[in-house]
């Protein structure tokens, strides 16, 4: 097996764009995923996975590793993409996603190399990274750690339960990411549930708030990589995405949520990738 | 002399915290520990708040990077609210979390059913890798909450409200093994909890003075199930009879019954809970009694049974 060693900073786009291209080869398997909210993300598990996580595909049961938590569970394909990457697994295991004999579930499962807990339930990962957090201050370890939420993950309660507990508990070692990508399963997520002002809410929670573009890995680095921001707050990070970002035919329409690429979508979506790569 | 099993567990705590610090006790502000307890159990103890998923969350972050928290809800909040998180983050990670759920059954008295748990023990026994005990008495839940410490996975504890009536003295009851508390060849009358299991034993004697020899099990563990004993104390027997704070459905009843199909098959009747919501005021006590899961129906149950089977038999050969 190969492992690919931490890129510089400069080509995080370049990694980002590798993840989308798994999770389209993925999305063209005989069962399809969660490509819309995978491409939303992904320049944000670029960022964290190759700029910013203390992690050691090597060494994955490191007690003084930072950890990561995709409480937006459905994005597995793009977390595994990453996972993959990064060097936890070969890149050739993505191939058997969704299918028999494969460790790819749909949703994130720890028979996976990386994969900290699973997840699929929205309103579970604020309260698991709590829990890390807490386990690490009373172990006297230095290790953040990141929870990656939907922003139609919010609208769980139990989001809020753990927002409360990581305030309170002054978590300054805890950072979340909203992938604000504003779409859910049947629309736009201000139509079901309006957020905004988002940035406030969480400020009135008692976190410290960034908001700021979610497809700019760079810049999601740069300000991860400072959190805490506040001391004695835990941070969260608002990413402005958009859903299904780089493919033109699905972004920003939540029919990408759950996508089965056809060979001729397939192909569509490989060109346009490359394109968009060229275009960059 | 009676004690409450829920103080029996928080006094038994203090000191294993003392003793092993990789454990945590984890609460959601139930009240049940109390400034001074608090303070000697330094930052072992947290109040996470009246929020019980995230309680469940917490505690299974925790217990994935090595911690052995114990947490503490009311029976009812921790098996339906929180239900979720000890499906999906405790029982399926296999996490060695502690689910300690006070005013079990009718212990919750004249609190009302949103505060009563007539289902948590059919809800806890489905799920894979959990443990599921009642301690019948203080003393029970002294040895169950030790004998954690060494158990690898979950492990969900149905402790009640008030005090209770302390059962006859017995060794220390095991984690995962019944105890036979009385043996008798004619009926098996299997139960949980206090007094249920008080019923049982109080039943038996009333049985033997009509000439009625019964096993009285306590059987205290749900999960794992100790079909063995159940299997050996049912094959010389004709009847089988359940008693348990818990409606009739998915309980100890549904235990012993799915058991004993697969082995040995016996007429099983479950007495429980009748198939509502509580609809009176009163203590446990009070209830326990109100709902006829007592000693006298368990004898009019066993009668009824072997009368109507004496019947069959006079029938059948005529």
């Amino acid at each position: 097996m190969t492992v690919t060693p931490v890129l510089e900073r400069d080509a995080l786009d370049t990694v980002a764009a590798r993840i989308r291209a798994h999770v389209v080869d993925m999305c063209a398997g005989p069962e399809g995923g969660h490509l819309g909210g995978a491409f939303s993300c992904a320049d944000v598990l670029a960022a964290l996975y190759f700029s910013v996580l203390d992690v050691d595909p090597l060494r994955p049961d490191d007690p003084d590793r930072d950890r990561f938590l995709l409480s937006k569970g459905h994005a597995a394909v793009g977390l595994y993409a990453t996972l993959a990457e990064r060097g936890f697994f070969p890149v050739e295991e993505l191939a058997g996603y969704g299918r028999p004999g494969s460790r790819l579930m749909g949703h994130p499962v720890r028979a996976v190399p990386g994969v900290e807990l699973p997840t699929g339930s929205l309103g579970h990962g604020l309260a698991l990274g709590c829990g890390f957090a807490l386990a690490a201050r009373y172990a006297g370890r230095d290790a953040r750690t990141f929870v990656l939420l939907g922003d139609g993950e919010l609208q769980e309660g139990s989001v809020w339960e753990a927002a409360i507990a990581a305030a309170s508990l002054r978590l300054d070692r805890l950072v979340a990411v909203v992938d604000r990508n504003g779409l859910q399963l049947t629309g736009a997520t201000d139509g079901i549930a309006p957020m905004e002002p988002l940035a406030e809410r969480w400020r009135s929670f008692g976190w410290a708030v960034r908001d700021v573009d979610g497809h700019d890995p760079d810049l999601l680095a740069e300000h991860l990589d400072a959190a805490p921001w506040e001391p004695g707050k835990p941070s969260v990070l608002i990413a402005r995405t958009v859903k299904g970002h780089g493919l033109p035919f699905l972004a920003g329409r939540s029919a990408s949520h759950y996508v089965t690429l056809s060979p001729r979508n397939h192909a569509r979506a490989v060109r346009a990738l490359r394109d968009g790569e060229v275009a960059g | 002399m009676s004690r409450a099993t829920r103080e029996a567990y928080r006094d038994t705590l203090l000191p294993l915290l003392r003793r092993r610090p990789e454990l945590m006790c984890l609460d959601s502000d139930t009240g049940l520990f109390g400034a001074e307890w608090a303070e000697a159990a330094g930052e072992q103890y947290l109040n996470l708040g009246i929020a019980e998923h995230n309680l469940m969350g917490v505690a299974a972050g925790m217990a994935a990077c090595g911690r052995i928290p114990f947490v503490n809800t009311m029976a009812a909040f921790a098996t339906s609210r929180a239900l979720e998180p000890i499906k999906i983050d405790i029982a399926y990670n296999r996490l060695p979390v502690r689910i300690m759920a006070t005013h079990g059954g009718l212990a919750a008295g004249h609190l009302g059913p949103t505060h009563q748990a007539l289902e948590d023990l059919a809800v806890m026994r489905v799920l894979p890798g959990m443990t599921v005990v009642v301690p019948a008495d203080a003393a029970a839940t002294e040895a169950f909450v030790e004998q954690s410490l060494d158990l690898p996975g979950p492990l969900y504890v149905r402790l009640g409200r008030k005090p209770t009536p302390e059962l006859p003295a017995a060794p220390p009851p095991v984690i995962g093994t019944a105890q036979t508390l009385r043996q008798g060849g004619d009926v098996v009358l299997a139960s949980c909890g206090p007094y249920p299991v008080l019923a049982c034993l109080a039943a038996a004697d009333l049985l033997a003075a009509q000439g009625v020899e019964a096993t009285v099990l306590n059987m205290h563990t749900l999960r794992p199930f100790d079909t063995r004993t159940l299997v050996a104390a049912a094959r010389p027997a004709s009847l089988v009879v359940t008693l348990e704070e818990h409606w009739r459905g998915g309980g100890l009843g549904g235990a012993v019954a799915e058991a004993l199909a697969e082995s040995v098959p016996r007429t099983v009747l479950r007495l429980g809970m009748p198939d509502r919501f509580v609809d009176t005021v009163g203590n446990q006590e009070h209830l326990v009694n109100h709902y006829g899961l007592t000693a006298e129906r368990v004898v009019r149950t066993v009668r009824t049974a072997l009368d109507r089977g004496r019947a069959d038999l006079i029938t059948s050969h005529s």
